[in-house]
């Protein structure tokens, strides 16, 4: 035992001497000193890193066995899902964790929001991880078409034709971007690969990238305090702890209780009554049929009801357009908050009632148009969508104007537990 | 004061969406069970019998469903497949799909995932909603598809329904559209109920045969799980005793 122990002691040194393995090791672990009073919305940052290990992991195993060719790509699903030992299990574990990244992706976002963790000094952090999501975005979109069932390829179709609304240009982008007058097997082929090569590596680098800058900075809290302003004699935050040994076993309990509900969805719902899974994609692509009625996987709804929502033409611009705009301006304005909030405090518990009831007007608005998004629109639905599209852009153009209105409690020199 | 004017608003707003409802009459309650591995047996040689002349399940291996249903591979090759095919096949059929769209008007679908695109319960109503139309050239109809392409494959089964279009009192329909045995056919309603039933049952596991082990793999790697809980859970706090 002794000799093990020896012999492991040694090998570190030895990889110490001509790499920096102790100093990784306590820069971002074992003296990376963390607020300790994290809470519950603190455990979204590393379950997605847990659910980005599980898009890669099942993802090389998904590639073993399927064919990116719009003749075989939905028979070589099908083969996955009975043929391939545990095929269904690597391919339910891909599918479940793409909503799964989502779920947890969006709660770390509201976290950023709640505790205003965008603030500076975190403003790149914010930025990164914005870029993460927007790639994420793209995954998702690219990884959609791969089955090759109807939503896959009608959904491309829709998606891609929004570029066709580009005046000018739009139609030779689209063309460019689909390689072909229609969704076809070449436009298959360039999202597989985008899918499985460029943005998994982009994805990976700007992970990489955030928590270099979150190590550099350090972690906000729920108070919103900076630990680092208050150090003990040994030169360590007060209110800090090291990441390693205290968050990586609080995270693992965490990780746990995850894993059981990402069972539970898997095992027993995996198709999660057709939003994981839409009952329409079980029909392999039809170029010459048209669904009745096209919906984005639940994640791009709120922004698909925000595009749909624009139906008047202004200043002689087809309404269509100004949906596109609007959408794309949707999800860009995140990377402004930084610079829109212009409060004297992080917390959401030491703000006032404004910002209070701005930020929750905000996630209503996102959530009825993430809700109304899967339906058809009919006349009232339209009606809904569009005071819901106002509400989301006055929770950021407003905000300069409220955040500085708005009547903040004093923030506490310390954290509060 | 705010959340409750939130939950307010949500209300509002959710049951001004919800006006507008779906369309079509009501599906029937397919209410299969595929941990009845009888049921599945005869719902295959249904699926054999009356389907697989038309419809193909190309992604559905014979084998498999020996191995899965728990019939001896012999009894399948005699039973259910034709001479030529070989137990490892797929279930594919010798009509060309070109022949079929001159026949039918549309090639008939592969089955093989109908049961994921369509639903346990359409595919039930669909069965069990024949009804009599002179317009149409199959000399049927169908309540929950209208105008399909697909003739009353089991006719000689069920026998043949009309359709009776039951007037409310108020105009609206209270029993909404009825259908009625008119001709029986071999089996008695109940018997037929149970018929398409396992005919169900069967497209149900075959659209996703893994069904079938999921949910007992599923308990085990949950109560794996909920073991762990405990131990980390513990770790957890035995580690942070010392943070105050």
């Amino acid at each position: 035992m002794n000799m093990i122990t020896k012999g492991l002691v040694g090998l570190r040194d030895w990889v110490d001497d001509r790499f920096p393995l102790m100093q990784l090791w306590n820069d971002h672990m074992g003296q990376y000193y963390a607020p300790k009073n994290f809470n519950f919305w603190y455990y979204f940052g590393v379950l997605s890193l847990v659910v980005l290990v599980i898009q890669l992991v099942t993802g090389i195993w998904l590639v073993m066995n399927y064919k990116p060719d719009a003749g075989l790509a939905f028979g070589s699903v099908e083969y996955i899902m009975r043929d391939v030992s545990w095929g269904w299990l690597i391919r339910y574990m891909h599918s479940t964790g793409a909503s799964f990244f989502f779920i947890v992706v969006y709660l770390h976002m509201f976290r950023g929001l709640l505790y205003g963790s965008y603030k500076k000094p975190r403003e790149l952090i914010w930025i990164l991880g914005m870029f993460i999501y927007l790639s994420l975005m793209a995954e998702a979109f690219f990884g959609y078409l791969l089955p090759w069932g109807q939503m896959s390829y009608w959904g491309a179709q829709v998606i891609i034709s929004l570029f066709g609304a580009i005046p000018w240009v739009g139609d030779t982008l689209a063309l460019w971007i689909r390689g072909d007058y229609v969704v076809s097997d070449i436009t298959l082929n360039r999202f597989f690969s985008f899918h499985v090569i460029a943005l998994p590596f982009a994805i990976v680098g700007l992970v990489v990238l955030h928590i270099i800058a979150l190590h550099e900075v350090g972690s906000n809290n729920p108070d919103g305090v900076e630990i680092k302003k208050t150090k003990g004699p040994d030169g360590k935050p007060l209110d800090g702890i090291p990441f390693h040994p205290y968050y990586t076993v609080k995270d693992s309990v965490g990780v746990v209780v995850f894993l059981i509900i990402f069972a539970a969805v898997m095992f027993f719902a995996p198709e999660m009554g057709g939003y994981f899974l839409e009952h329409n994609n079980f029909v392999p692509a039809d170029p010459l049929k048209t669904p009745e009625h096209i919906a984005p996987v639940w994640y791009f709804t709120p922004f698909y009801s925000i595009l749909r929502a624009n139906t008047v033409n202004f200043f002689w611009i087809d309404g269509k357009v100004w949906g596109v705009i609007f959408m794309g301006l949707a999800t860009m304005l995140f990377f402004a908050l930084p610079w829109l909030d212009r409060s004297q405090v992080k917390s959401i518990r030491y703000r006032g009632t404004m910002y209070k009831s701005a930020l929750g007007i905000f996630v209503i608005s996102f959530l009825i148009l993430g809700y109304l998004g899967l339906l058809p629109p009919t006349p009232a639905r339209t009606a809904v969508a569009q005071v819901c599209t106002i509400l989301y852009f006055l929770f950021f153009f407003l905000m300069p104007i409220y955040t500085k209105l708005d009547k903040t409690k004093p923030v506490p020199e310390r954290v509060t537990g | 004061m705010n959340k409750s004017i939130f939950a307010l608003a949500l209300w509002a707003v959710a049951s001004l969406v919800q006006a507008a409802g779906g369309h079509g009459p009501a599906l029937l309650d397919a209410n299969v069970n595929l941990g009845n591995q009888t049921s599945l047996q005869r719902g295959a040689r249904m699926f054999v019998n009356y389907c697989l002349s038309c419809h193909s399940a190309q992604y559905m291996r014979y084998n498999r469903v020996a191995a899965d249903l728990g019939i001896d591979e012999d009894v399948v090759e005699d039973n259910l497949m034709f001479a030529s095919d070989k137990i490892g096949n797929t279930m594919q059929i010798a009509m060309k799909p070109a022949d079929a769209e001159q026949w039918f008007g549309v090639a008939p679908p592969d089955l093989s995932v109908i049961a994921r695109s369509r639903g346990a319960d359409w595919l039930y109503s669909f069965l069990n909603g024949f009804y009599l139309d002179d317009t149409r050239p199959t000399g049927v109809n169908n309540l929950y598809f209208p105008t399909t392409a697909m003739p009353h494959v089991l006719s000689e089964l069920q026998g043949l329904q009309v359709l009776h279009e039951e007037e409310g009192e108020d105009g609206h329909g209270s029993h909404g559209p009825e259908l009625e045995l008119t001709s029986p056919g071999k089996l008695s309603p109940g018997q037929y109920r149970q018929a398409t039933r396992d005919l169900v049952a069967f497209l149900v596991y075959m659209g996703e045969p893994a069904k079938l082990v999921r949910y007992k793999i599923g308990f085990w790697v949950i109560a794996f799980l909920l073991v762990l809980l405990v131990a980390t859970y513990m770790m957890k706090r035995e580690f942070w005793k010392d943070v105050h």
